[in-house]
């Protein structure tokens, strides 16, 4: 039952990582690396905005706000970094434009530690101000059990009607099926990916955020973000939004089962469903055959 | 032909000029060699148009394969240690190789650092056995024999500079070999259009397959000769950091010519060790920065000045 609720909590985070990553690609077809700093910048940063509210007074309002307000804030000022070095290399090789995100990625992980230092950053205030409850006998703090799945599926559900019932979610999928058409029709497609880069920065950093309070923050934590959600976006397909939630809780609940069965293969877990699934299937569970271009 | 000439003779005379002034510079030197190999590795790959993030991880397994014969067998040459260590890694890359070339640029170089990470933390959780993370706490390699001569640890240290030299050459002059062969030439093809390729009748994935088994061995060469030269490997050997800097070496010689791996593994070597003064604390931000700022100027590495000099000269060759 544990097991269950820490796994659940764990696909919620991993899901509003992951969204960000496979929503980057799918309009920019940009495998964004560095989107692992950007989930470790945002739990930072929520923790030093915690931190220095907290004295003031603790309410649970000025905690949430500070979780929240550090994550928009750090996505929005490293989302547009990203996005006008990115423009710099757009008709450049798609590798070299990779290489361009990994070359930010370790940019980020410097400066994070040069700011943050590398001794573990551990901000639980919300946590306790939230409460416990207590469910089949096993006693669960509200944060993990209620919170973070529900900001995960808040933020599905709010994306999915924003992409479908607005006239820029609409534009945004526009230019995802096909840039040329788009263009055509008058779309700004240069706009829409901007926009849709700071959407999946804050994304990254709003589960950084959200991670922040549970775990405790190191350097590093960036690395094995990226690879994890990573794992996550190409199981699912890239650019799969729904399967992106399906398989986040696939591999947060085995992942969780692992840490009680078998410890030692805890880490290994997702890169065993990963390549199960991509043997499997090479495109991911969910992805809609696409014809080859010659 | 005559630039592999022009450049390994141009190698050796830097390498034992900088070696023979300075008896200091030796081991940084080897260093410098070995990351030479393993990023010729990453130019393999680079000239099929992709790139993996993960290749630390055969250099790491080549590394603790030699460090284990070596405790194991403590008589066993330094000759027999390379070659295992290096056999390791072929094997590996074989297998992994068989899995990963079905998938292009995005998937195949976050695999390759998936898998390097799987490696990484499995050394870190077992460190009963492999010494764990932590730097100074990996597994020692004892100073083997080479050829059955026992060396003091200065003549070993020249022996090896001598033996990566005489390595890193019969790799620059097979791997250029192999760049102009037909395979070679048709993994060059992939880069541009992978469906004309099949269209020949060439099958795209047996080709990158060979090209993944060749780049596998070079770091796994690389890492057998890092442990025997350094006396220790630890789990460091294949975090994706490393992986990281041999891209970084690969780039910044470019893919032109096999030699330009080289030029760019001493120019990283020396950089490195003034930016270790200078910048501490900000090495990886140097780093990525430097990186972008090549790719920004210089997208096809210092050997694509050298091509675009001999197309000015009117294309000859």
């Amino acid at each position: 039952m544990l097991a269950l609720l820490d796994g659940v909590s764990y696909a919620g985070l991993l899901f509003l990582v992951a969204l960000g990553l496979t929503f980057i690609f799918g309009v920019v077809r940009i495998l964004n690396v560095a989107h692992g700093s950007l989930y470790a910048c945002g739990g930072y940063a929520a923790a030093t905005l915690g931190l220095w509210m907290g004295q003031g007074g603790d309410s649970l309002a000025a905690s949430l706000g500070a979780l929240l307000g550090g994550a928009l804030l750090v996505g929005i000022v490293l989302g547009t970094v990203l996005m006008l070095l990115l423009r710099q290399f757009q008709d450049r090789d798609p590798i070299l434009q990779l290489l361009v995100t990994f070359g930010a990625f370790m940019i980020f992980e410097d400066l994070q530690r040069m700011i943050w230092g590398t001794q573990p950053y551990f901000v639980s205030d919300v946590v306790n101000q939230m409460g416990t409850s207590e469910l089949l006998g096993v006693v669960y703090m509200n944060y993990q059990l209620l919170f973070v799945p529900g900001a995960a599926v808040a933020v599905y559900l709010l994306l999915q009607w924003f992409l479908r019932r607005t006239l820029m979610g609409r534009q945004i999928v526009a230019v995802t099926h096909d840039r040329e058409v788009a263009t055509a029709m008058g779309i700004n497609a240069k706009r829409v990916a901007y926009l849709t880069f700071v959407v999946g920065a804050m994304l990254g950093s709003l589960g950084g955020a959200l991670a922040s309070p549970t775990t405790s923050l190191v350097p590093g934590i960036g690395a094995d973000m990226i690879v994890l959600s990573f794992a996550v976006v190409a199981s699912a397909g890239l650019g799969q939004i729904s399967g992106a939630l399906i398989v986040a809780l696939m591999i947060g609940l085995a992942r969780s089962f692992c840490v009680y069965l078998m410890p030692e293969l805890e880490v290994v877990m997702p890169y065993v469903i990963m390549v199960l699934v991509l043997l499997m299937r090479p495109q991911g569970l969910f992805t809609v055959a696409q014809a080859r271009r010659i | 032909m005559r630039y592999t000439i022009y450049g390994a003779v141009a190698l050796s005379v830097v390498v034992l000029g900088l070696a023979a002034a300075f008896p200091w510079l030796k081991l940084p030197l080897i260093l410098a060699l070995c990351y030479g190999l393993a990023a010729l590795g990453i130019v393999v790959l680079l000239r099929a148009g992709q790139i993996s993030f993960g290749h630390a991880m055969y250099a790491c397994i080549a590394g603790y394969v030699v460090a284990y014969l070596s405790q194991r067998f403590p008589h066993l040459d330094g000759f027999a240690l390379i070659g295992l260590g290096t056999l390791a890694s072929l094997v590996a890359g074989m297998l992994i190789g068989a899995f990963v070339v079905r998938y292009r640029e995005i998937f195949f170089g976050m695999l390759n650092l998936a898998l390097s990470m799987v490696l990484f933390t499995l050394l870190g959780k077992f460190y009963a056995y492999t010494g764990g993370t932590g730097g100074t706490d990996g597994l020692r390699v004892g100073r083997p024999t080479l050829l059955g001569v026992e060396l003091a640890r200065n003549g070993f240290e020249t022996a090896l500079l001598v033996l990566v030299l005489v390595c890193s050459l019969l790799v620059i002059w097979g791997v250029q070999r192999y760049f102009r062969s037909s395979a070679g030439e048709a993994l060059m093809a992939m880069k541009s259009n992978e469906m004309r390729l099949e269209y020949l009748g060439i099958s795209a994935k047996k080709l990158l397959w060979q090209g993944y088994v060749l780049s596998a061995g070079l770091c796994g060469l690389s890492g057998a000769l890092f442990g025997l030269s350094q006396g220790l490997v630890t789990p460091e050997m294949g975090y994706w950091l490393r992986s990281g800097e041999f891209v970084f070496i690969a780039i910044l010689g470019g893919s032109g010519h096999a030699v330009g791996a080289f030029v760019g593994a001493l120019l990283y070597e020396f950089l490195k060790m003034y930016a270790a003064v200078l910048v501490s604390g900000a090495w990886q931000l140097l780093l990525g920065a430097t990186l972008i700022v090549i790719i920004y100027f210089l997208p096809s590495g210092l050997t694509g000045l050298l091509r675009k000099r001999r197309a000015a000269l009117g294309g000859e060759q």
